[in-house]
């Protein structure tokens, strides 16, 4: 282990791109003959294969959800979660973290190139469902020989896959972990993202999403569409407590003339000029929809009762009190349908004043639920419960 | 007074009143050791709602269902007869309207199983009696300003309420540990059952 990294890191970690050389049918009808994920894993794999969780993220995040890639790296987005003798126990769990297709971290996506064209797929990249995603997982999951997930796990559009895992294969995860998400996105909801698309869009240099091939990328626009997006998954309260009416320059005072700015501007601005050098436009774009046209119970007659009359596992649904952008009342309509139909399952609705974030923040409450929901997980694959 | 041994008699009757295999709803389940023993004895698929973190937590580590959901505010969200039983122990009491929780746990359940502490007990009468103050006994250990038990009521009360709203008593069971209270708790409950359990019906 590196020095510096502190004992409950996973420490360095490689990420490994994984050919999966099966064809993918997607959901829009389209096949990908084959495709490429990239992937890390934490932890130790048993001999039974038995004790392996599945990350999902959300739609920004990538497959470096814990450690490090080097000294002085920034740790994954879920590393407060993932290590030895963290609620995600990497002594006990063999831990599987993926790029999702249609994403732009080295996966298959908007930015790898077509085979067929020979081009980068851009705006072509055909649509995807959230189960298209879960469709990849599966050939992953074949590919590391794995029979059934102890636990399939994820935050917000996370836990959206957590949900269709559960449905569509339903022996093949013990349980679910469902935490800040929704069985379908409010009106609300898809107007954020129309507007973060829209954002995109009226950027001129997105060349009606064929940025790459004319050497430059709307960066301006993705910039406006994360500061929308970061502004809704924070709450009123943490954004006064944070920056209040705090100045970043520039001066009230009478007879001066200097421009001011506000600290949350500064912060808003850094975060979406950060983001948009990060996140390709396109995937944006492409994985916004996903969440907009995710209704876990469509086929179900719209019954999410009887949806989840169709899995097998056991169910986590955790929400925090701030998320106003997947409040904990939608957590709650996934509770009532999982106890109606009869499944196991716990919820918990975490007090934060971290908004949609809190899920990736560290939370005493948070991490003692999931730990031990999880301890327990382990105890029954260990034979100790 | 022992009160594991009358947690363990109460817990007698409620394992007796409980079908196997069937659906339990815990109201304010606490730790979750009544739906562990229920799950476990009788093979019940078991919900508790509980709003404490730490009993929360507690209920998860043990395997329990527990859902954090306030009584308070209702519980509209459970259909009607979605439980084969709605069971409330020792909570009664401390709800902001008891008479339309018993209202609810009989639309939610088929039946319901209730315990509460029998606020006409001798020493909560000779308490008050004697000291002129409100009683702080071993099972009600809060001072008046203080306590999450915001009504006191006896099981006569109880059972006037019961006969106002046309619930049935299926069966009852009365709770003393003290020498006085077993000897003569089915004679005079009211003076000598330090817990009263009932299972109620519609």
């Amino acid at each position: 282990m590196t020095s510096g990294i502190s004992a409950t890191s996973v420490g360095v970690v490689t990420a490994e791109k994984i050919l999966i050389d099966r064809p993918l049918t997607l959901a829009c009808g389209v096949v990908l003959p084959s495709h490429e994920l990239m992937v890390e894993t934490y932890g130790t794999l048993n001999a039974d294969k038995s004790n392996a969780l599945l990350i999902c993220h959300a739609l920004s995040g990538s497959h470096h959800a814990a450690g490090v890639y080097g000294d002085n790296e920034k740790p994954g987005w879920w590393d407060s979660y993932i290590g030895p003798g963290k609620a995600m126990d990497t002594n006990r769990f063999f831990i599987v973290s993926l790029n999702n297709i249609g994403s732009c971290f080295g996966s298959t996506g908007p930015t790898t190139i077509n085979p067929e064209s020979g081009k980068p797929w851009g705006a072509e990249f055909p649509v995807l469902r959230a189960r298209d995603w879960v469709e990849s997982q599966r050939l992953l999951m074949e590919h590391l020989g794995i029979q059934c997930w102890a636990a399939v796990i994820g935050g917000s559009l996370g836990g959206m896959q957590a949900m269709r895992w559960a449905l569509e294969h339903p022996d093949k995860l013990a349980n679910s972990i469902v935490i800040a998400s929704s069985m379908k996105l409010t009106a609300q909801n898809i107007a954020f993202n129309e507007l973060a698309r829209r954002a995109i869009q009226s950027d001129p240099d997105f060349c009606d999403g064929n940025y790459l091939e004319n050497n430059t990328a709307p960066r301006r626009g993705l910039a406006l569409a994360r500061m929308i997006g970061h502004v809704t998954y924070l709450s009123d309260e943490l954004m006064g407590q944070k920056f209040g009416r705090e100045l970043r320059s520039g001066t009230f005072t009478q007879g001066e003339a200097a421009p001011i700015e506000f600290q949350i501007e500064s912060y808003l601005n850094y975060q979406g000029e950060k983001f948009s050098g990060d996140f390709d436009a396109n995937a944006y774009i492409l994985i916004t929809k996903m969440l907009d046209y995710f209704d876990l119970s469509r086929e179900y007659q719209n019954d999410p009762v009887q949806a989840f009359g169709h899995a097998n596992c056991d169910f986590l649904v955790v929400a925090f009190s701030s998320d106003w952008r997947f409040s904990p009342q939608r957590s709650r309509e996934i509770t009532d349908a999982l106890i109606a139909a009869g499944k196991n399952v716990s919820f918990a609705e975490i007090d934060s004043d971290q908004g949609h974030d809190a899920f990736l923040l560290p939370n005493p409450r948070y991490e003692e639920v999931l730990g031990n929901y999880l301890s327990r997980v382990a105890d029954k694959l260990e034979g100790t419960a | 007074m022992n009160p594991v041994a009358s947690r363990g008699q109460i817990n007698d009757s409620i394992h007796s009143w409980v079908k196997p295999n069937s659906r339990v709803l815990d109201l304010g389940c606490g730790d979750g050791t009544l739906l562990a023993q229920l799950q476990k004895d009788l093979h019940i698929r078991g919900y508790g709602l509980e709003i404490d973190p730490d009993s929360i937590n507690q209920c998860v580590a043990k395997g329990v269902n527990v859902v954090e959901q306030d009584l308070n505010k209702g519980m509209a969200n459970f259909a009607d007869d979605s439980f084969d039983t709605v069971i409330m122990t020792q909570a009664l009491q401390a709800m902001r309207f008891p008479h339309l929780v018993l209202d609810e746990m009989l639309r939610i359940g088929t039946q319901c199983v209730i315990t509460f502490p029998n606020f006409g007990h001798w020493k909560a009468r000779a308490y008050l009696t004697l000291r002129g103050r409100m009683p702080v006994t071993k099972q009600l250990t809060y001072q008046w300003y203080d306590t999450p038990n915001i009504h006191f009521f006896t099981y006569r009360d109880f059972e006037a309420l019961c006969r106002e709203r046309n619930i049935k008593v299926l069966r009852k069971q009365f709770v003393g540990e003290h020498f006085l209270d077993r000897q003569l708790k089915n004679l005079w409950p009211n003076l000598f059952a330090e817990t009263a359990v009932y299972h109620l019906s519609k």
